[in-house]
């Protein structure tokens, strides 16, 4: 197989920034699986690694597990639904970030910029004030509003922009920050209304998986999936964009209608996470950047590995948030903290391809 | 303007009510004038008792001249101690919280954010509230000439105690204030005696993502009375606060012998639902039937309803 690849010359092939090389990719999963199993492995209790391992191994061999039926719930009922999820949303973050970074040609687009946080913050606040004691539905109110909300905060900011700007991007930036400056006025003037709730609104703020189950993961998982093939396979036509809406339009490409597809994509991603995780920044941001600086700058090689690379660092600083402290610390602040300076060091290591 | 040219159905029994209770003032004025040989400031404004040093716990003394005629309560747990000890006719206004006693005249206030001029147009001459940082808002309100007294949440049921023979004293009713203390004490003591000690342990919800609270903590020594266990110490009870957060998978594997929720009203949490998380069934709490619903303002506040809260964790303890 390897042989008839090589014999088989490719204009592209010289240049391996442009395509995702196989070999980047098989190690990158591997990481992601790494990451995976050690988060299941790891708590903060007297529940011991060694003790989840053999229970994994019992459940592959259909052997004898040296866990109860409590310590076995808390690793398939509580663990398992956490990492997943930590995966899944880190993934949509950071590929949804990818995406509004080259449709913006801009690098401090991430997710939250056309008005998805502060939508879902919006709708958030609107269920935990007015609706509070829901608890029949099949998903819960507070997530069904925060991806309803998120979904309208990008949707008013699309709406806006086109009447405002046309189909390019300046305007459309700039409605985000009206929708973003107007909706948090909403959900600021509806909190100060209510100023009993605050506490349920900030914890929800901060954003956490402290809460989530099976249910979450099966909730967000064909959003994110969706999303996630899209801007995969769409990758391509960002690292068009990248060029320019004039030399776009002259390859025969409508820029307008695929800033509309990404944009659908990656915010249906978006809300996907912020609905089952509140308010998580700087994945969106940061991972992006990092992929560009360690495999590439373009985006058949950055969106895959944001997806990947998204997963490994929230299932990463998912398992920081439950284990460090005698309490749970909030994930927002784990992926800030730590993803800060790693950022830093990144950026220092790599002056040279930045200038 | 003025608060008695939009009289709303509450607000005229309130009036009604303090003309009733007027003569009744005067009289126990005199007689406490009488007793007290206190003749200096008969006059005008003075009355029994008056001028008094107040010194809560953990927040500045103040010292009233005169009884307080329009008291302004910010503070729902203090909003209930005052009409328990008889000063709910000086009550004029009540923070959005206060939730009990229901005639307590709620008004569109903050406790939370107090607003200087929201509070002075209820023309106050006494205001309580929580907490007061940097004493902005007593400075503003001093501007007006009104003293503001900050009682601050009691880390101890002793203070609690303190607080609300505290609150007697600062309007006029030391000695009711005084029987109130006893009178809680003595029947949460009894409480606490009567019930085995069957050295269990516990996890109390705050709210459903599972905020808690150590032993360290004002409800923490209510449990200890019990001879409970917490399952949020962890070796260190005053690690975060007193309030840690803890994770799903924390509570679970500590299998607390009790669980009780204090998140019923807010966040309509109850057994069922309880038992419906994930996992959540496999615990002895809630395979035997012993997931305790409370009442979240009983659960939150230290006014004398205590009593009935550590009620509730007695036929709890005595049922388990």
């Amino acid at each position: 197989m390897t042989l008839t690849r090589r014999s088989a010359p490719r204009p592209e092939a010289a240049e391996h920034t442009t395509r995702l090389r196989p070999g980047v990719l098989a190690v990158s999963l591997a990481v992601l699986l790494a990451a995976v199993v050690f988060s299941l492995l790891a708590g903060s209790g007297e529940l011991g690694w060694q003790r989840v391992l053999g229970e994994i191994w019992a459940q592959l061999t259909g052997g004898l597990s040296p866990l109860s039926e409590r310590e076995a719930a808390i690793v398939w009922e509580l663990r398992m639904p956490r990492v997943l999820l930590a995966g899944l949303v880190g993934a949509a973050l950071a590929g949804a970030g990818a995406a509004f970074q080259g449709v913006f040609r801009n690098p401090l687009a991430e997710p939250y910029l056309l008005g998805a946080a502060a939508g879902a913050g919006m709708a958030a606040t609107m269920v935990v004030v007015f609706a509070p004691a829901v608890t029949t539905w099949v998903v819960g109110p507070l997530p069904a509003a925060a991806f309803a909300g998120a979904l309208l905060g990008v949707g008013l900011s699309w709406v806006l922009g086109r009447s405002a700007g046309g189909s390019g991007t300046a305007g459309l930036l700039l409605a985000g920050v009206a929708v973003t400056a107007f909706l948090t006025a909403v959900q600021t003037f509806v909190q100060q209304l209510n100023t009993d709730t605050i506490k349920q609104v900030y914890t929800w703020t901060l954003g956490g998986l402290n809460i989530s189950g099976w249910t979450d993961v099966l909730v967000a998982l064909p959003y994110i999936a969706l999303a996630a093939v899209v801007l995969v396979a769409a990758a391509r036509l960002l690292d068009v964009l990248t060029l320019g809406d004039a030399e776009a339009a002259s390859l025969g490409l409508r820029p307008g209608r695929i800033r509309l597809v990404l944009l659908a994509a990656a915010s249906l991603a978006t809300a996907a996470a912020v609905s089952v995780s509140g308010l998580i920044g700087f994945v969106g941001i940061v991972v992006p950047h990092l992929v560009r600086l360690l495999a590439g700058a373009s985006y058949r090689v950055i969106v895959p590995l944001s997806l990947v690379g998204g997963a490994v660092f929230l299932v990463l600083a998912d398992v920081v948030a439950r284990t460090i402290m005698p309490g749970e610390l909030p994930l927002g602040v784990v992926t800030a903290f730590a993803g800060a300076p790693f950022f830093a060091l990144v950026l220092r290591t790599n002056r040279e391809r930045l200038s | 303007m003025f608060p008695w040219s939009r009289p709303t159905p509450s607000h005229r029994s309130r009036v009604s009510r303090l003309v009733l209770v007027l003569p009744l003032l005067a009289v126990l004025a005199l007689a406490g004038c009488a007793q007290r040989e206190d003749t200096s400031e008969a006059g005008a404004g003075g009355q029994a008792g008056f001028p008094v040093e107040l010194r809560p716990e953990g927040a500045p003394e103040v010292t009233l001249e005169d009884k307080p005629e329009r008291i302004v309560s910010l503070v729902p747990s203090v909003t209930e101690t005052l009409y328990e000890v008889g000063a709910g006719d000086q009550v004029v206004a009540v923070d959005e919280m206060s939730t009990h006693p229901r005639q307590a005249p709620r008004a569109e206030l903050s406790g939370l954010d107090p607003d200087p001029q929201a509070i002075a147009g209820h023309n106050p001459d006494l205001v309580i509230v929580n907490a007061d940082a940097e004493g902005t808002l007593a400075d503003a309100l001093d501007k007006t000439g009104v003293p503001t007294l900050v009682l601050p949440a009691p880390t101890t049921l002793e203070a609690a105690y303190d607080q609300f023979a505290l609150v007697g004293k600062a309007t006029g009713h030391a000695d009711e204030g005084e029987r109130l203390a006893d009178r809680v004490e003595s029947e949460i003591t009894e409480l606490a005696e009567n019930t085995p000690d069957r050295k269990l342990s516990y996890y109390h919800e705050v709210d459903p993502s599972y905020y808690t609270v150590t032993s360290a903590t004002f409800l923490g020594e209510i449990y200890q009375l019990f001879g409970l266990r917490n399952i949020a110490d962890q070796g260190d009870p005053n690690a975060m606060g007193g309030y840690p957060q803890l994770t799903a998978e924390k509570i679970v594997e500590a299998d607390p012998d009790l669980v009780f929720l204090a998140d019923t009203k807010c966040c309509g949490q109850n057994a069922k639902t309880v038992a419906e998380r994930p996992g959540w069934d496999t615990m002895t709490a809630v395979k035997q039937d012993r997931v305790f619903a409370l009442d979240d303002d009983l659960a939150s506040r230290w006014s004398p309803r205590l009593v009935e809260f550590v009620r509730s964790i007695s036929n709890a303890v005595a049922k388990a």
